[in-house]
């Protein structure tokens, strides 16, 4: 049966309401920075991943491991809208091990950087100056990536599949948030929470949640990605993305400027180190692993509330890279990178271009494979 | 008979890529596009009028058809 569609229904898409997300998202960001959370950290999808990942024991960070339930929100938030609006789809079968990959590097080039592509736009809102070559080295990364999509790169159709698998992320999210609130200690120390540094620092449990479901909901409806934002606008001139990614940045610029926390310079900047080639070469690998997954780790998360599961295989990833950053020390801390961080990144960088080679009509014309 | 694409199960940004391929290539005529999710719907669409096509959007079921005419 054939129905034409309902206008509202495609409402939300228009691009005020883009625009609307970003502002949501950067005042949000700026006031659960004052509510708590790490300085120019109000939100940032990679180091909250990695948060959890250590608050479950999967890393030894002592300083950053803490449940954030703004992980959980976004999930959630993007699920609640999915189901009113008839898009919770459960689907699965796109490379699921290759997404975890490209989300395991991603997480260990944003580790090198500090931060996720929505914190670089927080840290330049907050006047952290090294976070513009980590904004070039995501650009250069994303660019990277759509010489692959150019070149035909696919990593193969999903499939629809039963409802049970869309909904096993959505119940993980809500077990986190049980173990987060009530806090069981086990005689092996789990659940970990730090007591210093920035696991330490957060805003409220209930009122992180409540924006982040707010967020997860808008973000799901508008298709909010800060890497299809550049990447749209680079390969097929559509500029509605990147209306609400620049909305983000202005918003959180004028909250932290309102707030007092807006403290411009490439010094002292908090969580943030000032190596300039490595803040670069971090996103470069982060650029290409998210533009190679098809989106940035936020949307990431809002695919999988919509019951993607490749989407939560590269969100799995991420968290695995998290961990193996931490404990192989490759991620940066304050003082700069590690000496395992730049190795790590040029492995991860190889490992990049050979998924897209491979993926895409420059490998598969020797397999004399279809572009299927 | 239209010329038509499946683009159900390409994640972003295949599909709209693969529709913009072919529109450019057709220039003119009646393309029917199969959709499986709204993102992939919206893009597809806002490119396409973008680009100076007419758009139609038709559920079926949980898919989509979309009919892109110049």
């Amino acid at each position: 049966m054939i129905n034409n569609s309902n206008g509202w229904k495609e409402f939300f898409s228009s691009r005020k309401n883009v625009i609307f997300t970003g502002i949501f998202i950067g005042i949000s960001a700026a006031f659960l920075q004052k509510l708590g959370n790490p300085p120019n950290m109000g939100i940032c999808v990679a180091c909250m991943l990695r948060d959890t990942a250590g608050a479950l024991g999967l890393h030894r960070a002592e300083v950053v491991q803490y449940i954030r339930p703004e992980i959980s929100g976004f999930v959630l938030g993007s699920l609640i809208a999915a189901l009113i609006f008839k898009e919770f789809k459960p689907r699965a079968g796109s490379a699921p091990l290759v997404r975890l990959v490209l989300g395991f590097w991603a997480m260990v080039g944003s580790l090198v950087f500090l931060g996720c592509p929505w914190r670089t736009l927080l840290r330049l809102a907050g006047g952290d100056g090294n976070a513009l070559f980590g904004l070039v080295g995501l650009i250069v990364g994303i660019i990277i990536g759509i010489f692959f999509i150019k070149a035909g790169y696919n990593l193969g159709r999903n499939e629809r599949t039963y409802p049970l698998v869309g909904w096993i992320m959505p119940v993980v999210m809500v077990v986190l948030l049980l173990l987060l609130i009530f806090r069981p200690q086990l005689p092996s120390g789990a659940v970990f929470f730090s007591r210093q540094g920035p696991g330490a620092q957060h805003a409220p449990i209930f009122i992180a949640l409540l924006v982040a479901l707010g967020i997860g909901f808008l973000a799901q409806r508008t298709r909010f990605c800060t890497v299809a934002a550049v990447r749209d606008v680079i390969l097929i001139r559509d500029n509605y993305l990147i209306t609400g990614v620049i909305s983000l940045w202005l918003a959180a610029f004028i909250s932290n400027l309102l707030l007092g926390q807006f403290h411009p310079g490439f010094t002292g900047q908090p969580i943030a180190h000032s190596s300039q080639l490595w803040n670069f070469g971090g996103m470069v690998l982060a650029g290409l692993a998210f533009t190679l997954a098809g989106g940035c780790p936020g949307r990431q998360l809002f695919l999988t509330g919509e019951g993607d599961a490749d989407a939560a295989f590269f969100i799995l990833g991420m968290m695995g890279g998290a961990s193996f950053a931490h404990n192989f020390a490759t991620a940066s801390s304050s003082t700069g990178p590690s000496p395992w961080g730049p190795p790590a990144v040029i492995i991860g960088f190889i490992v990049c271009l050979i998924i897209g080679f491979s993926r895409s009509d420059l490998g598969r014309a020797k397999e004399g494979e279809k572009n299927e | 008979m239209n010329k038509n694409i499946d683009v159900r199960g390409l994640s972003c940004p295949l599909p709209v890529v693969a529709v913009r391929k072919e529109l450019q290539k057709i220039k003119k005529g009646i393309l029917e596009v199969l959709v499986d999710t709204g993102t992939a719907r919206d893009n597809i669409k806002r490119m396409a009028t973008n680009e100076g096509w007419k758009v139609e959007v038709k559920e079926e079921g949980d898919e989509y058809l979309l009919l892109i005419s110049k």
